[in-house]
């Protein structure tokens, strides 16, 4: 059974980036990028790891993460936040709406592969 | 035997004795707060100016032809002064109160300030006065004539006498009257030498009459049987004569222009009137006590034929008595000049104050001139007038030939005076009293007065002998002493009877039938109720109780810690250890310059003067109160505004802080905009190039296409910098524009090649070359800059499967309008309005611009003096750009 990974991303240069990284990782990578229906697609697509965009055309980043930690399904689920406004308040932000991780762009690539392995190998545990 | 030489030098020592007495009078007055210039003794003795020559002289006379008929002289101010004594209180508290200057000023004031009632009253007064100086005259010339018969050493003519005599007084009564000009028309001076001649008149009268009963006539008891025995001692009464001489008299004594100036205009202090209720009277008594009995000896001792008005000088002068005779003959000359004196300064003042100084005023247009040109002019005046009024009263003696009896002159000046009574008491004491009304009652009785008793006493000359018998133009009901065929009464009772009702009468009803203005009511109001409008009668020297009331009054307008260190500092000064200080006239200026400078000069003013000075707020008060209080709203009106205008500041500020507020906050999100704008392309760089670093074998394909996601994302990043930077120089109107000519349809040309230049998604572009054929001034370059932007727009946007824009150009008002329409879904309602903001971007697509393009289209537009809107409704996505044809105003 593959690992799998949503990523929520609108910029499809990043969205290749990630994919190329994750996928050589041994990642199963989906894309979606939307913001007003991201939240059925991840609790639909029954991931191990979703990465999240703040800004999405639809409806924010911010908001999609509230609503999956409002649902019992994916209250749980490990989420990666990468956004490019990279405000300490916005970060307070995520924190307080329940981000697993939280990530300003432009991240490095390393951080981003190290981010996901400790993810996944905290849901791994519980 | 005394020469007329040595008694013309006692006269001249007399007046000058006097008028050293006036003249230090008035220092003290000026220089000290000596009581006894005020006291009441001096206010009785002035009153006796009542006594005139007629009185010292004439009674005698009277008594000799017509009896006790006389008393009644003496038998009405006496019951005035007794009983009636209340309604002398409020005509002194009215005259006070109002600073009435005389008889006309109470009657113009009391009917709202008319100066016509003023004028009338002055040309009656004069009038009625003139036979009066006359009178004086004539006594004065006689009692010289007495001397000079006995004194045939002498060359003497009576003519000339008297024109001297005249002289004389003027010069006499303008030394005393107009030495100088008191506000309050107060001559302590004269006042005082007018004391002095009472004492005199009095000791002479009584003299004469010691030396008649105790050195003729042998006692007290012989002299009564002597009466008993004469005519005189016949008790016949006329009781119509003696109603009306009383009336007449009481009148008099209210009415008559120098008593009024005594009584009310120099009275200092209200309670004097109670000392003079009864000492009056007694002096009146005193004055009376020995005519019968000088006129009973006189007619006994003295030959056939004569003058019995000259008995209290002939009697001493037979017998030998010339000191005796000397001091009758001053005690005579006291009385005729004391009486002269004021009643030409009564006149005087009403002369020059109702009608000199108004017609001067008119003439000068306006008053316009200082005040030290009107004093002097007011001093010309009333010396003129003096001197006037003394020559009418030379010429009536000539006129009447100066032969009738000095109590029958003075009688009809009585009775002429006494039409000013019903005007005078109906204003003190009826609200309802019009002017109208006191004019009408004033001329009906004048009018008969004149035509009654004046004229028909003049003699022949005056009025014809057929007038008297029957009637004006013939008509024998108008007989001047039997009017409306009224037949048989003695001429003074005709003449008082007619004229004194008809003048009441008139009053009356004309003052029920008119309507009166404003300022007579209110006049009206303070003359009535002046006991209720006026404080007490106190003087300057007032009790602590005053400065309390003050002190009360002061502490209201300036707060009670300033008001109190302000008495206590000016008790201190007064070297008083007392908290309050004694209302003195220099403190209490003080606390009125003190007091003007929060409530106003005029208001200030009042308030004081209702504490202390006993006068009544007037009417100018009032008026200057109100102007006041005008200013005060102004100022408030003025403040109101102000702080109208500090609210509209104020909300500025507040918009103006809200609006910083919101551009504060519209610089966050953009900031936050930028970053995000300009981290995405740095992520995807950042993330392949690390990618193209760190992995190794990537086939040779990936390899090149990651370099071109970096080489497209760096080209990203300079064009958002480079739109950034154009946003910036636009807004910030440092732009500089770079004026030329050009074709419309160049530009279109130029914009859309660049567009469509090295892209594969396909546009169509129909536009209508004939109507481009516009020639521009403007910057071409920005324009074209506009027209990229709008055509790339529809190229990225349009969603229609065959893309096809249209471009069209019309002329609207002098402007050029060019419309770009693409068939696509066009933008949403909703977003319609954002499209020009800053970052503001459609749909989900990723054009690739940072959202920047409209918004730097519209900030070109602006420069370049045109616009560029959204058209909703159209179909497709539809821009309209509008701009002039020429751009004649230079970039800033």
């Amino acid at each position: 059974m593959s690992r799998r990974v949503l990523l929520i991303e609108d910029e499809p240069n990043i969205a290749e980036a990630i994919r190329f990284l994750l996928t050589r990782e041994g990642w199963q990578v989906e894309t979606h990028a939307d913001g007003a229906d991201a939240v059925e697609r991840i609790a639909s697509a029954a991931v191990d790891l979703v990465i999240l965009d703040v800004m999405l055309p639809g409806k924010s980043g911010m908001d999609i993460l509230r609503e999956l930690r409002d649902r019992e399904d994916t209250q749980t689920l490990p989420v990666l936040m990468l956004t490019a406004r990279g405000q300490s308040r916005d970060r307070d932000m995520a924190e307080k709406a329940g981000v697993s991780r939280f990530m300003t762009k432009p991240f490095s690539n390393i951080e981003v592969l190290t981010a996901v392995r400790d993810l996944y190998a905290q849901a791994s545990q519980t | 035997m005394t020469s007329l030489n040595v008694l013309v030098a006692v006269c001249l020592c007399y007046v000058v004795l006097l008028f050293g007495v006036a003249f230090a009078a008035d220092r003290w007055a000026s220089t000290s707060r000596s009581t006894w210039l005020r006291s009441p003794l001096v206010y009785t003795l002035s009153l006796s100016i009542y006594c005139t020559a007629w009185t010292f002289y004439g009674a005698v006379g009277y008594a000799a032809r017509s009896g006790l008929e006389f008393v009644t002289i003496y038998l009405g101010p006496t019951l005035v002064m007794i009983g009636w004594w209340w309604g002398l209180r409020k005509l002194v508290r009215v005259g006070r109160s109002q600073r009435v200057t005389s008889v006309a000023d109470l009657i113009s004031s009391r009917y709202g300030k008319s100066n016509t009632l003023a004028v009338c009253v002055t040309i009656l007064a004069v009038i009625g006065v003139t036979p009066y100086i006359s009178l004086q005259l004539q006594s004065i010339t006689l009692s010289f004539n007495i001397f000079a018969e006995a004194d045939p050493g002498e060359s003497y003519v009576e003519q000339s006498s008297a024109f001297w005599v005249a002289a004389g007084l003027a010069v006499f009564a303008i030394l005393f009257g107009t030495r100088n000009l008191d506000t309050n028309e107060r001559h302590h001076g004269v006042v005082i030498a007018i004391a002095i001649e009472a004492v005199v008149k009095l000791i002479a009268l009584l003299a004469v009459g010691i030396f008649v009963v105790w050195g003729i006539a042998g006692g007290a008891v012989d002299t009564l049987a002597r009466i008993d025995a004469s005519a005189i001692g016949q008790w016949q009464v006329n009781h119509g004569r003696w109603a009306t001489i009383t009336f007449l008299a009481a009148a008099a004594f209210l009415c008559l222009p120098r008593m009024f100036q005594v009584m009310v205009v120099e009275n200092d202090d209200e309670r004097h009137l109670r000392t003079a209720a009864w000492a009056f009277p007694l002096y009146l008594f005193l004055m009376s006590l020995f005519v019968v009995p000088i006129a009973v000896v006189g007619l006994e001792i003295l030959p056939e034929g004569s003058n019995p008005d000259l008995f209290v000088l002939t009697i001493p002068l037979g017998q030998g008595q010339e000191m005796l005779a000397m001091l009758s003959f001053l005690g005579g000359f006291s009385s005729a000049t004391s009486m002269v004196i004021v009643a030409a300064m009564a006149l005087s003042t009403m002369v020059s104050n109702h009608i000199v100084m108004p017609i001067w005023l008119s003439a000068k247009g306006g008053g316009a001139s200082v005040s030290g040109d009107v004093r002097s002019v007011v001093m010309y005046a009333r010396r003129v007038s003096i001197a006037v009024v003394l020559g009418l009263g030379y010429f009536y003696y000539r006129m009447s030939g100066g032969g009738a009896a000095l109590a029958s002159i003075g009688l009809i000046a009585f009775a002429g005076i006494a039409q000013i009574l019903p005007a005078m008491v109906g204003g003190l004491f009826w609200r309802g009293a019009t002017r109208t009304g006191a004019l009408v009652g004033l001329t009906v009785g004048f009018v008969l007065w004149l035509f009654t008793l004046l004229l028909p006493g003049m003699g022949p000359e005056v009025l014809a002998p057929s007038v008297l018998e029957q009637g004006l133009f013939g008509l024998s009901w108008l007989r001047p002493q039997a009017l409306f065929g009224i037949e048989g009464l003695d001429p003074m009772v005709h003449s008082v009877m007619w004229s004194m009702s008809l003048n009441a009468a008139a009053f009356c009803i004309v003052s029920l039938l008119s309507f009166p203005s404003p300022l007579e009511r209110l006049q009206g109001a303070q003359f009535v109720n002046v006991f209720e409008h006026s404080a007490g009668p106190r003087g300057w020297t007032g009790s602590v109780a005053q400065s309390e009331d003050l002190m009360i009054m002061s502490q209201r307008i300036m707060g009670a810690r300033e008001a109190q260190e302000f008495f206590q500092a000016e008790a201190a000064a007064q070297g008083s250890r007392a908290f309050l200080p004694e209302p003195t006239p220099v403190f209490l200026e003080r606390l009125e310059r003190e007091l003007a400078g929060s409530v106003g000069a005029a208001t200030a003013h009042a308030m004081i003067g209702q504490i202390v000075g006993g006068s009544s707020v007037s009417v100018e008060d009032l008026l200057a109160v109100a102007d006041e209080s005008a200013q005060l709203l102004e100022y408030s009106s003025r403040l109101e505004a102000k702080s109208a205008e500090l609210g509209r500041t104020a909300r500025k500020l507040r918009d103006a802080n809200e609006k910083l507020t919101q551009i504060s906050l519209q610089k966050d999100a953009f900031l936050s905009q930028i970053s995000h704008e300009l981290r995405t392309p740095m992520t995807s760089i950042r993330a392949f190039s690390e990618i193209l670093r760190d992995t190794d074998g990537l086939e040779r394909v990936d390899i090149t296409r990651y370099a071109a996601i970096i080489h497209d994302e760096a080209l990203r990043l300079t064009r958002l910098l480079d739109d950034l930077l154009d946003l910036s120089v636009l807004e910030n109107g440092q732009v500089t524009l770079n004026l030329g000519q050009g074709m419309l349809a160049d530009i279109l040309d130029r914009a859309a090649s660049t567009v469509l230049t090295g892209t594969p998604k396909p546009l169509r572009i129909r536009r209508n070359s004939g109507s481009e054929q516009v020639v521009l001034q403007t910057d071409l370059d920005r324009l074209t800059q506009v027209f990229i932007n709008l055509i790339s727009n529809a190229q990225k946007y349009c969603d229609a499967a065959d893309p096809t824009l249209t471009v069209s150009v019309h002329d609207v008002g002098g402007r050029v309008v060019v419309d770009l329409l693409d068939n696509g879904s066009g933008v949403p309602a909703d977003a319609q309005k954002m499209i020009f903001e800053k970052f503001a971007r459609v749909g989900a697509d990723k054009a690739g611009g940072a959202g920047l393009g409209l918004a730097i289209c519209r900030e070109i537009m602006q420069r370049l003096g045109g616009d560029i809107t959204y058209l909703p409704g159209q179909g497709g996505g539809a821009f309209r750009v509008s701009l002039p044809l020429g751009l004649e105003i230079a970039a800033q």
